[in-house]
C-alpha cells in the first residue's frame, strides 16, 4: 500500500496532515504550477483556497474567474504564454470547462484539470461523493481526441499523482484530468511531501531553432510538437479550427486525418510513461476486484475479510484511468473465476473492464449512488456471491 | 508616402476572407498605424479573438495571435496578460462574440481593469453565421432570425462597460479612420482596459436586409448618423435616439490596474511588507 511504503521510507521526516484538496494544491507548487485560473465550487473550493495563498509567494498568479469557462480560458491563455497552469471544480463546472479543455487539445495546450467529482447529473449532491465523470473526462467534450485522466486513491499517492498530471501535460502537450471525489477532496489523511529534487519534473520539450523560422505544429520529428511561448520572438498563430503546421486553418482531409491521428498516437504509442495500475492481493486472485479512487479502499477492506474467509480475492486499480488500461486488465482478468467491479455510479468503467476481458468472463457490478460510498459489506456480499 | 501596413502584416496570408467593402478591414488598418505610431514592437503583442468574421482578423496581424472559442477571447486574454504583465494584449471582437456569449467576460474584464485593449466591431449582426439578429441589432430592423423586424431593444455596448467599470471608452466608425485611429492609439496606450466600440458596416448579412447591400450606402447610414459627443449631449431626446455620440466617452486614468496591483502583492510577499 502506497501510504504504508512511504511512511516506513520516511521515517522522522515531517508527515503533513492534509485535506486531499490542499494535498492536490500543494503538490502543485512543489510541481511548479505558476498560475491557477478557478470559479468556486464545492467540493473542490479548498484547492483555490490554497492556490490563492501560495502562489503569489512564489511569484505566480491566481485569478478567480468570473465563471468556469472563463477560468478555463484563462488556463489556457496562460498556458500559451509559458506559464505551468492549473485549475479545479466539480461536475458542473467541469461539463462547462469543457468547452475550453477542447479547445486545449486541439492547439495542444498544456494544463491540469482537476475534478473533485460530486453526485449528479445538473447541481446533483454538492456536498455528497461520486464517480459519475468518469465516461465525461474521457468523451465530455465534442470531437475526437485522445485523454489522460489519473484517479488516486490515497493521499500520499495524490501527491505524487498531481505531479505526474503536471509532467504528462508538459510531456505531450495536452491537458491531463485529474479526478478525485469529494471523500477524497476532504478527507484528512498524513502526507509526507518528498524533498524537492527526489522526483522527476518535465517541463515541455522546447523549440531551440530561431524563432523566425519556428513552425509551432511541426510534428516532422516527433509527434508532441515543440514549444515556444508567445513573445518570444516567433509571433506564431493559433486556432481551434483544425490546422496545419503553420498553426493556420486548413481542410485538407489528408492532413487533418494525419494530425488527429498523430494527436491519438501521442498517447497512445507512450503507454509505457502514462499507464499506471496498482495491484493489491492479486497474485493469486479467483475473484478480481477491479475498482478505482475511493471506492478501491473499500475494496480493500472487503478484500481482506473475504480472504479471512478464504475467498481469494485480489484487486487491480487502475490509477491512470484513461487511456483506460485494457491490456493489464485482461492479463488480471484471465486469471480469475469472476470479476466484481464496485464504483460510486450506476456503471461506467465496468464497459471497458467487459470490453478489455472480451466479455469471457462473468463481470459483477456493485453500483451506487445517492451520496454515501459503497461499503465494504456490500462490495464483500458481491464477492461472495461469485465466489 | 503612404503608409505602409505590410510590416505588421502576414502577407501570405491574403487576400483576406472578408467581403469586399467590410468595416473590419478599417478597423484593422487603424490599430495598425497605431500600433506603428506607440512604436510597439510586434514581438511584444498578442492579439486574442474569438469566433466570427471579427475574429479571423489576428490571423492576418504578423504577432503572437490566438483564435480562441466564441465569446471566451477576454478570459484567454486575462491568461495571458496576468502572466505576462509586461507585454501588451489587444482582443478584437464582433458584437454578438463580444457582448451576447462574451458578455460575462466582457463586463468582468471591465470591472477588473485589467490592462487589455478590447476592440468591438459592432456591425449589428451576426455575418459568418448567416445575418442572425445580435445584442446591438437596431429594434424594428431585418435579420435572419427577425423576418419581421427584430423585437429586442439594442445594448448601448460603450455605456455597458463604463457601467461595469473601464477606465478607458471610446467610440468611432468605420466612415472616419483616422479619428477611429486616434481612439485606437489612446486606448492602447491607457494602463487598465480600454474599450473602443467601432460602428462597422455588415452590408451583405444586414444591409442586404435592410435597404442598405451596397457598402457605400451603409457606411454612408453610419457617418451620417455619427455625432461628436459635446453636440450629441445638446440634442433633443427624439434627435439623439437618430444618431450616436463618437469621441471619448469616458476616461479615468487614476484607477488602479489589475495586473499592477497583483504584482505589487507579489512584492510584498517577498519583502514581508
Amino acid at each position: 500500500m502506497a501510504d504504508k511504503k512511504s511512511r516506513e521510507q520516511s521515517r522522522g521526516e515531517e508527515v503533513k496532515f492534509w485535506g486531499g484538496n490542499q494535498v492536490i494544491a500543494q503538490a502543485a507548487i512543489a510541481a511548479g504550477c505558476n498560475f491557477f485560473g478557478g470559479y468556486p465550487i464545492t467540493p473542490s473550493s479548498e484547492i483555490a483556497h490554497e492556490m490563492s495563498r501560495l502562489l503569489p509567494k512564489v511569484g505566480g498568479h491566481f485569478i478567480q474567474m468570473e465563471d468556469e469557462i472563463g477560468a478555463m480560458g484563462a488556463v489556457i491563455g496562460a498556458s500559451l504564454a509559458g506559464a505551468k497552469a492549473m485549475t479545479a471544480t466539480s461536475g458542473p463546472g467541469f461539463s462547462l470547462k469543457l468547452e475550453n479543455i477542447g479547445f486545449g487539445y486541439m492547439v495542444e495546450s498544456p494544463a491540469v484539470i482537476v475534478n473533485v467529482m460530486r453526485g449528479g447529473p445538473s447541481t446533483g449532491l454538492p456536498t455528497h461523493p461520486a464517480q459519475a465523470d468518469l465516461m465525461q473526462a474521457r468523451w465530455g467534450t465534442h470531437g475526437d481526441h485522445p485523454t489522460i485522466a489519473i484517479a488516486p486513491a490515497f493521499h500520499q499517492e495524490t501527491y505524487m499523482e498531481t505531479i505526474r498530471a503536471f509532467n504528462l501535460a508538459e510531456q505531450f502537450r495536452m491537458p491531463v484530468i485529474l479526478l478525485l471525489d469529494e471523500v477524497l477532496g476532504h478527507l484528512s489523511e498524513g502526507v509526507i511531501p518528498p524533498k524537492p529534487g527526489s522526483f522527476e519534473i518535465i517541463n515541455r520539450t522546447m523549440y531551440k531553432g530561431d524563432p523566425e523560422k519556428y513552425l509551432p505544429y511541426d510534428v516532422s520529428k516527433q509527434d508532441v510538437p515543440p514549444f515556444l511561448p508567445y513573445f518570444e520572438g516567433a509571433r506564431w498563430h493559433t486556432t481551434g479550427l483544425n490546422h496545419d503546421a503553420t498553426g493556420f486553418p486548413s481542410t485538407d482531409p489528408e492532413l487533418i486525418e494525419r494530425e488527429m491521428r498523430r494527436q491519438y498516437r501521442k498517447v497512445l504509442g507512450n503507454r509505457d510513461v502514462i499507464d499506471k495500475v496498482e495491484y493489491f492481493e492479486a497474485d493469486d486472485a479467483e475473484i478480481g476486484i477491479v475498482s478505482f479512487g475511493s471506492t478501491a479502499r473499500a475494496a480493500m477492506v472487503a478484500i481482506k475479510e473475504a480472504r479471512n474467509k478464504g475467498i481469494k480475492a485480489g484487486m487491480l486499480r487502475p490509477v491512470t484511468v484513461w487511456p483506460y488500461p485494457k491490456d493489464q486488465t485482461y492479463e488480471f482478468g484471465r486469471n480469475c473465476k469472476a470479476l466484481v467491479v464496485p464504483e460510486f455510479n450506476l456503471g461506467q468503467m465496468v464497459y471497458e473492464v467487459e470490453r478489455a476481458v472480451h466479455f469471457d468472463r462473468p463481470v459483477k457490478r456493485v453500483n451506487k449512488v445517492g451520496g454515501v460510498p459503497i461499503a465494504p459489506s456490500e462490495i464483500l456480499a458481491a464477492i461472495e456471491e461469485v465466489a | 508616402m503612404s503608409f505602409d501596413y505590410m510590416p505588421y502584416m502576414r502577407e501570405e496570408k491574403l487576400p483576406h476572407m472578408w467581403c469586399p467593402g467590410c468595416g473590419i478591414g478599417v478597423v484593422l488598418k487603424s490599430m495598425i498605424r497605431s500600433f506603428d505610431e506607440l512604436e510597439w514592437d510586434p514581438n511584444d503583442i498578442a492579439v486574442v479573438s474569438g469566433i466570427g468574421c471579427t475574429s479571423r482578423s489576428p490571423g492576418y496581424l504578423n504577432m503572437n495571435t490566438l483564435h480562441t472559442t466564441h465569446g471566451r477571447a477576454l478570459s484567454f486574454a486575462t491568461g495571458i496578460k496576468m502572466h505576462r504583465p509586461d507585454k501588451h494584449v489587444v482582443v478584437i471582437s464582433g458584437d454578438g462574440d463580444g457582448s451576447a456569449i462574451g458578455g460575462n467576460h466582457l463586463i468582468h474584464a471591465a470591472r477588473r481593469n485589467i490592462d487589455i485593449t478590447l476592440i468591438v466591431n459592432n456591425n449589428n449582426i451576426y455575418g459568418m453565421t448567416g445575418g442572425q439578429y445580435s445584442p446591438t441589432t437596431p429594434l424594428g430592423t431585418k435579420a435572419a432570425t427577425a423576418p419581421y423586424g427584430n423585437l429586442e431593444p439594442p445594448f448601448d455596448l460603450a455605456n455597458l462597460v463604463i457601467g461595469a467599470g473601464a477606465s478607458f471608452v471610446a467610440r468611432g466608425h468605420v466612415a472616419n479612420g483616422r479619428q477611429l485611429s486616434m481612439f485606437i492609439k489612446q486606448g492602447f496606450a491607457h494602463k487598465g482596459f480600454s474599450f473602443i466600440e467601432v460602428i462597422s458596416n455588415c452590408h451583405t448579412q444586414f444591409g442586404r436586409r435592410n435597404k442598405m447591400a451596397d457598402p457605400m450606402n451603409m457606411i454612408k447610414w453610419i457617418g451620417d448618423r455619427a455625432t461628436p459627443l459635446k453636440k450629441y449631449e445638446e440634442l433633443s431626446r427624439e434627435d439623439k435616439a437618430k444618431r450616436f455620440p463618437v469621441g471619448v466617452l469616458y476616461m479615468d486614468e487614476g484607477r488602479p490596474e489589475y495586473t499592477d496591483t497583483y504584482e505589487k502583492l507579489i512584492e510584498s510577499l517577498k519583502t514581508g511588507a
